[in-house]
């Protein structure tokens, strides 16, 4: 008797295994072959030296240790690039995050009507194709004809050459990948907004707070895992910066919005320079990698404090 | 639903399925597969007609590809095996695609026809095609660097003509400055974001840049040192401003005489046209460089894009009938009135198209004194370096010698890989 | 007060919904302006008069139409595959107990930080010796399944009560049944959220398409406006025509399907 059991529930268990292997094969099985086999091969290379003569012949591929990355560090071009992203993603990233959260507490408002109506319309930008979004945003940014420059002269100021000077380059890549992402944020801080308990705020209006003590003892802490998540997406996405310069400006002019991938992408498919293209893939992944575990423990900090 | 959706997934699965098997077309005409970049891609597609009209049986197909594409586009065609049957191909990209075995030998080719000689072209220009005494590619259109100028602002430094030697360009340079008084203004603009000036008065300077059959860098030669002490020394006097931020739009500084002089190609010619105030048109004209000494002329870059002929083709015949088509001076003529570019062919120059526009005559005296940039692969890595040093240079932030110094040991990197390859074979 | 306070706060949605809206209005009314006058200072927001040239140059010579259709195809292939896939997995990790479930989970969401880039030198070589450069099968295969689909699903999937899936197996319905009867309608709303989001990736893609298709006649529409950007800069007007072009599709897709999408993207938002 008691051994029938266990057998049944051992068959049972097998086919239980076999049907969750039959659901995960297809998935894995591709992410296998065509992510993680390609980031390993991808790994392998950064110690190689791959390049254009390889790609003539194979033969001619030496492992070359750490030569890459140590090369890496004494490109002035990689550290550009540095600073460059961490420029993208440290005023960018705050700010896209900031956006997002001014706009979903205003649709969020009881007092905002066709609430619905303005979130499909905020939203809009995201489903756009970069490419074609790269295409106008050119002509936004006009010095001469641009609605940009001209929205700005009656605030007095003179024509600006958005993407052809290289200390407005940036910006004005910061403004347009704001533009295009906020929306999408804005939808997740919705969702958390919502989320809090209206009692919450009862409780704190029969207390006697303001709205803005509300907001700043109520809101923001009860959003602080939404925020959490919401910056560190945003932070791994704009780490990886690159459709943006690379059909706006190609990292110009004078390589101030030259990007790490937009490098990465230049030194391995333009000149074919795998190996070194692949060391700075690594790089980008560490430092991402150190950028997510400080967010995670700022915010743990900032719970415990 | 369910039925739709796997109805719909085999069907999707069937159109990407029977897309994977080769496109052929009718056997009766040929077809030739032609890359072109940016607007010579569009361009070019206005000389096919008469292509097709005067060969029956060839259709050519072009296949436009954005610039800033091109490079990597032909590498992964050249790994993916898709390479077309005719290419253009920027002429410093030559010496690598030669490398990957790609493109064909075109000795055989050359010797048959009657129309593709080697005496037809500038003799700088046709030598970027060669590699190892083997052509690999005709010179479609050339380009070059020259000497854009204020005829107005030479003329009242005292100087009635360009200045023909470094000593007279330099004199100007400093009268021109004298000009200015205490005026924030400038005689050249030498930008250090282009390799192109250090290059090049290196190369006018007798410097062959690398050494030992290109397996070393020779910037720390005396003709290059030189060279470089000479341009330095327009940053040393503030002859030329340090840095790229201050001139934005050229062609605003320029009209500003903000700076007299500027080193660039022939596509500015339709941009200064385009861009500086119509009261300044004709106070604007271009020059030859300045040699070195008097009776050394001054060199350039031997620029421009050929045509290859890919070694996977199959249709060499007709992609060299193309070739030949595209070579002769009538196309040669036509293409430049479509696009702009500089002919190769050199007799395409004796058109009253040329000869009576005085901002291409400089142009045609310098290609007569162009010289190639070393033929190897890792060229453009290089130039980079170059540009880097004399940045760091022009900013006083490493003496000249210093600076030299390090461009040689990272450019002996750049070259470790060649080296190990030559000695293996 | 709190009226005025209404109005502000409703100017205020207005003024951002406006310049949000700016650069697709000025690029769909630039698209049938007459060759330019788009160009003109102080800008023109509104056309003099309406041409649709432009388009008609786009689809006669041009041939917009193809790269639509390779678009197209692409586009709904990967979606429907990859829909299939991430939900079948999704399923598993959520419902099913098999040995080392969490483990390989963190595992798979942990290499969400690997920039997609990484891969793209050795998947171009790895295809290339499969001989998919140049087909449409180059392009959909990286598409195929996604960690963050997966991760969708599963935390959509888990909130469906176990109670239910039990009471289908006593019933003697098929593991796949299960899946496919139970799982998949429950599941709808972050299916089509989904879908949507893999639609609009994939058409939006445009640096894979570029580097797999080699021949002109492969391109899908931002690859091809790219290149065609390269030859009309100038032509402000045609370049909007085949922007409009370009973007329409998606957004049509989006403002229909707009209130599953928002509401399945707050469901998965939500949970952690």
């Amino acid at each position: 008797m008691y051994k029938g059991t266990r057998q049944i529930t051992n068959s049972f268990t097998k086919s239980f295994y076999s049907a969750a292997y039959f659901f995960l094969t297809p998935a894995l099985a591709a992410i296998f072959i065509f992510f993680f086999l390609p980031v390993i091969a991808a790994f392998v290379m950064s110690f190689t030296d791959f390049d254009i003569y390889s790609l003539g012949n194979i033969q001619y591929v030496r492992f070359v240790g750490f030569r890459n990355y140590l090369q890496l560090f004494n490109d002035p071009l990689f550290w550009q690039a540095l600073q460059n992203t961490f420029y993208f993603v440290l005023v960018g990233g705050p700010l896209s995050v900031a956006v997002s959260l001014g706009a979903a507490i205003l649709l969020n408002s009881k007092l905002v009507r066709f609430k619905s109506f303005f979130r499909v319309i905020y939203f809009a930008p995201v489903v756009t194709t970069l490419v074609a979004i790269a295409v106008v945003w050119r002509f936004v940014y006009h010095p001469r004809f641009g609605l940009l420059n001209y929205f700005l002269s009656f605030f007095g100021i003179n024509p600006i050459d958005w993407l052809g000077d290289p200390t407005y380059a940036m910006p004005a890549i910061i403004l347009l990948a704001v533009w295009k992402n906020f929306g999408y944020n804005m939808i997740i801080f919705i969702a958390g907004l919502q989320n809090i308990p209206d009692e919450l705020y009862e409780a704190a209006r029969i207390d006697g707070a303001n709205a803005r003590q509300q907001f700043l003892y109520i809101t923001i802490p009860m959003l602080a895992p939404t925020t959490l998540f919401v910056s560190i997406i945003t932070m791994i996405g704009y780490f990886q910066l690159f459709a943006e310069p690379y059909v706006m400006t190609q990292g110009g002019p004078l390589n101030s919005t030259l990007s790490i991938v937009l490098l990465m992408y230049q030194q391995g498919f333009r000149w074919w320079n795998m190996g070194y293209s692949a060391s700075l893939a690594f790089v980008l992944f560490v430092i991402i990698l150190i950028g997510s575990l400080v967010q995670f423990k700022l915010q743990k900090r900032g719970e415990e404090g | 639903m369910n039925k739709i959706f796997t109805y719909l997934i085999a069907s999707l699965l069937l159109i990407t399925l029977s897309q994977l098997g080769c496109r052929s077309s009718p056997s009766s005409e040929t077809v030739l597969i032609f890359w072109a970049m940016g607007a010579e891609g569009e361009n070019v597609q206005k000389l096919i007609p008469e292509f097709e009209r005067r060969n029956p049986g060839i259709k050519v197909k072009v296949q436009s590809i954005p610039w800033t594409a091109a490079h990597e586009k032909l590498l992964t065609a050249y790994a993916g095996n898709s390479t077309p049957d005719v290419s253009q191909l920027g002429n410093t990209w030559i010496p690598e695609f030669t490398l990957l075995n790609a493109i064909e030998n075109l000795n055989l080719w050359i010797e048959k026809s009657s129309l593709i000689k080697k005496e037809n072209y500038f003799e700088g220009i046709w030598k970027t095609n060669v590699i190892d005494d083997i052509p690999y590619g005709i010179p479609w259109y050339v380009d070059t660097r020259v000497m854009f100028y204020r005829k107005d602002i030479l003329e009242q430094a005292g100087y009635k003509n360009p200045p023909a030697t470094w000593d007279e360009w330099f004199d100007a340079s400093m009268k021109i400055k004298q000009l200015a008084g205490g005026k924030e203004k400038y005689a050249v603009l030498l930008p250090t974001n282009e390799w192109v000036p250090f290059v090049v008065a290196g190369l006018q300077n007798g410097s062959t840049l690398l050494k030992d059959g290109n397996r070393y860098g020779d910037f720390s030669g005396k003709e290059f040192t030189k060279a470089f002490e000479y341009i330095m020394r327009f940053y040393q006097k503030k002859l030329a401003p340090v840095g790229i931020t201050q001139v934005t739009n050229i062609y605003q500084g320029m009209a500003e005489g903000f700076f007299a002089m500027y080193i660039t190609g022939p596509w500015n010619i339709g941009e200064f046209q385009k861009r500086m105030p119509p009261a300044l048109q004709d106070k604007w004209i271009t020059a030859p460089l300045p040699g070195p000494e008097k009776n050394r002329p001054g060199v350039s870059l031997a620029g421009g894009a050929s045509l290859v002929i890919f070694r996977n083709s199959t249709k060499k015949e007709q992609a060299w009938k193309f070739i030949e088509y595209l070579s002769a001076v009538q196309q040669q003529l036509e293409f430049y009135k479509v696009t702009g570019n500089l002919p190769a062919v050199e007799e395409a120059w004796n058109d009253t198209l040329f000869r009576n526009n005085v901002y291409v005559k400089a142009f045609y005296e310098q290609f007569k004194h162009v010289v190639p940039t070393p033929k190897i692969p890792e060229w453009e890595q290089i130039a980079m370096k170059v540009q880097q040093y004399a940045e760091s240079a022009s900013a006083q932030k490493m003496s000249v010698n210093q600076a030299l110094a390090e461009l040689d040991k990272d450019v002996n990197i750049i070259l470790e890989k060649r080296r190990w390859m030559l000695n293996r074979k | 007060m709190k009226k005025t306070l209404k109005t502000m706060l409703f100017l205020i949605t207005v003024f951002f919904a406006v310049a949000t809206l700016t650069p697709l209005l000025w690029m769909l009314s630039a698209s049938v302006m007459p060759a330019g006058q788009a160009s003109t200072y102080p800008p023109k927001f509104f056309p003099e008069s309406v041409t649709l040239d432009h388009y008609a140059v786009l689809f006669t010579r041009l041939d917009v139409l193809r790269y639509f259709i390779n678009s197209f195809l692409i586009s709904t292939a990967v979606t429907f595959i990859s829909l299939l896939f991430n939900s079948m997995a999704g399923y598993a990790f959520a419902k099913y107990r098999f040995p080392g479930r969490n483990r390989l989970f963190k595992l798979l969401i942990s290499t969400m930080v690997i920039p997609a880039q990484v891969t793209m030198l050795p998947l171009f070589l790895m295809l290339n010796k499969m001989g998919l450069i140049n087909t449409y099968l180059g392009v959909i295969i990286p598409g195929m399944a996604s960690i963050f689909g997966i991760f969708l699903i599963r935390q959509y999937a888990l909130s469906i009560p176990d109670s239910l899936i039990d009471a289908a197996r006593i019933d003697g319905a098929s593991d796949f049944r299960i899946y496919r009867s139970i799982i998949l309608p429950l599941c709808k709303p972050i299916l089509i959220t989904l879908a949507i989001f893999t639609f609009m990736g994939t058409w939006n893609d445009f640096l894979w398409p570029l580097i797999v298709m080699t021949d002109d006649s492969m391109y899908t529409l931002p690859v091809a406006l790219a290149n065609l950007a390269g030859e009309h800069v100038q032509d402000t007007e045609l370049m909007m025509a085949g922007s409009v072009i370009t973007i329409m599709p998606v957004m049509v897709l989006f403002l229909a399907l707009q209130k599953y999408y928002i509401s399945g993207l707050m469901a998965g938002a939500v949970k952690e």
